[in-house]
């Protein structure tokens, strides 16, 4: 049953909620108890924006069953204007068309579906500037 | 004043045009364009559905609105593709937007005018001072089955708008609706595609309906046709609106802004409201618009909207209708096409 985790992990994949260090400003995504750059228990809770660019992406030509009709399916580490680091499919665009270095935008779309009578689970994706 | 504060609109970017689905089915694609008035229509990605397009078009209402997403009191989504039976829509997109817990949220259904409905019932709470600020969605994801007269113009899309009584873009000068029972077209639960009358959801349904609503709201507003800069109608199609617009003693010049069918297709609840947001393009202060949308079953929403002086200061805050529209378009075939819209039998 996915459904519990799903709802914890609402504020990371419907609206980027992310923790920033208040001693060192390191941004942790999803959110930590304790820095891992300087140890501190303090962070101030933000919102991710929703822009960054390509940091390094492969392209899935053999997926799970549940993602089989979506190959070839790019996925990219897309590093955030704040420097947060998180995976992302990259989608509405050809394959080829995906590059290092090139800006995206992270935008809400269903991510992953439970079968037919299961939930729709909803997050973030991305898509190329421009 | 009462009126819309923020407005957005969202549509896909794939695109499927009506001769790839007229020779599919073996049709003439000359005969079909002229008969709807139609050229291509928009596609959801595979993993777009009612509740995504609702979270686009709203994120930017807000960003036009320039309002704290914790004031907006009610969420309220029109749709005939609601991805779920049970379990609402709106909840989604209210964490998704950062509103709530404290804000009153509901799914609407009425066929194609489930999306005006809920901007109906947004304006009342606001105008009433419940709440400062409320939300109203018309999107969809509609299907028509495979070989239907439908499938050539039910497509996706939606557009958001947020009612509020400060830096009010829109004002809303009169509402008013037109219902009765008519069978005219109908889905029936656990069934995937919807059934309709044929030629019965011309006259009887779609022409009395929006000829109802706009005679009444003109008459009672003591307005004419020559004091409105621009008309929108429901568009099942590109002919239905101009003869209903016609009818009613618009001209086509006060008719084709919002008149976004063509190119679009039918995206049902938010059909007339995306029309809107087109003719926001356009609209300078003091300009006046009629709103007629029509949902089967059957009923019209009737709106007379006065542009503010506002709309300068707003239009650019989110992209205009016309860049979603032309831009970035990526055109699939039938294959493809069946494939995105689950219209190919699996085995899983
Ligand atoms: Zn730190």
């Amino acid at each position: 049953m996915i459904t519990p985790r799903y709802t914890r992990e609402i504020p990371q994949r419907y609206h980027l909620e992310a923790g920033k260090c208040t001693e060192c400003n390191f941004i942790a995504f999803p959110p930590r108890l304790i820095c891992p750059e300087c140890g501190s228990r303090e962070f101030e809770q933000i919102s991710l924006s929703p822009s960054g660019k390509i940091v390094t992406y492969t392209v899935v030509c053999v997926a799970a069953e549940e993602f089989s009709t979506e190959t070839p399916l790019p996925i990219a580490i897309i590093e955030t204007d704040e420097g947060a680091r998180l995976t992302a499919q990259v989608v509405d665009c050809d394959p080829e068309e995906v590059e290092i270095g090139k800006r995206v935008r992270l935008i809400f779309r269903c991510i992953q579906k439970e079968g037919l009578a299961g939930i729709r689970q909803y997050g973030y994706k991305a898509v190329l500037e421009g | 004043m009462t009126g819309i504060v923020g407005y957005g609109a969202y549509l896909p970017r794939y695109r499927i045009k009506i001769e790839e689905i007229a020779s599919q089915w073996g049709k003439d694609p000359t005969t079909i364009k002229n008969g709807l008035l139609v050229h291509e229509k928009t596609v959801p990605g595979m993993d777009e559905d009612t509740i995504t397009i609702s979270v686009q078009a709203a994120k930017y209402a807000v960003q036009r609105a320039r309002i704290d997403p914790q004031e907006i009191g009610a969420v309220y989504i029109g749709s005939e593709s609601h991805p779920y039976v049970v379990k609402p829509s709106g909840t989604v997109l209210i964490d998704a937007l950062g509103i709530g817990p404290d804000v009153h949220v509901a799914d609407y259904e009425f066929a194609c005018k489930a999306g005006t409905e809920a901007v109906f019932v947004a304006y009342s709470h606001v105008k009433s001072g419940v709440m400062r600020y409320a939300m109203g969605i018309g999107a969809d994801t509609s299907q028509g089955a495979p070989g239907d007269a439908l499938e050539f113009t039910a497509s996706a899309g939606g557009s958001a708008f947020i009612i509020g009584s400060e830096k009010v873009v829109l004002e809303i000068e009169a509402t008013y609706s037109y219902t009765s029972d008519t069978a005219d077209f109908w889905r029936r639960e656990g069934r995937v595609y919807p059934e309709h009358g044929g030629r019965f959801t011309g006259e009887p349904a779609y022409f009395r309906h929006v000829l109802g609503a706009g005679r009444e709201i003109m008459e009672r507003a003591g307005l004419e046709a020559k004091d409105f800069d621009y008309a929108v109608f429901h568009m099942p199609n590109g002919k239905f609106p101009m003869k209903a617009g016609r009818t009613l003693g618009f001209e086509k010049e006060q008719i084709e802004p919002g008149w976004v069918v063509p190119w679009m297709g039918n995206t049902y609840s938010g059909s007339s409201p995306t029309g809107l947001v087109a003719i926001l393009d356009v609209a300078r202060p003091g300009e006046r618009i009629l709103l007629v949308s029509f949902g089967s079953g059957a009923g019209s929403d009737a709106f007379v909207f006065k542009v503010t002086e506002e709309i300068e200061a707003v239009r650019d805050l989110a992209p205009s209708f016309k860049s979603l529209l032309e831009e970035n378009k990526i055109y699939l075939n039938y294959g493809e096409y069946a494939k995105f819209r689950g219209k190919i039998l699996m085995n899983t």
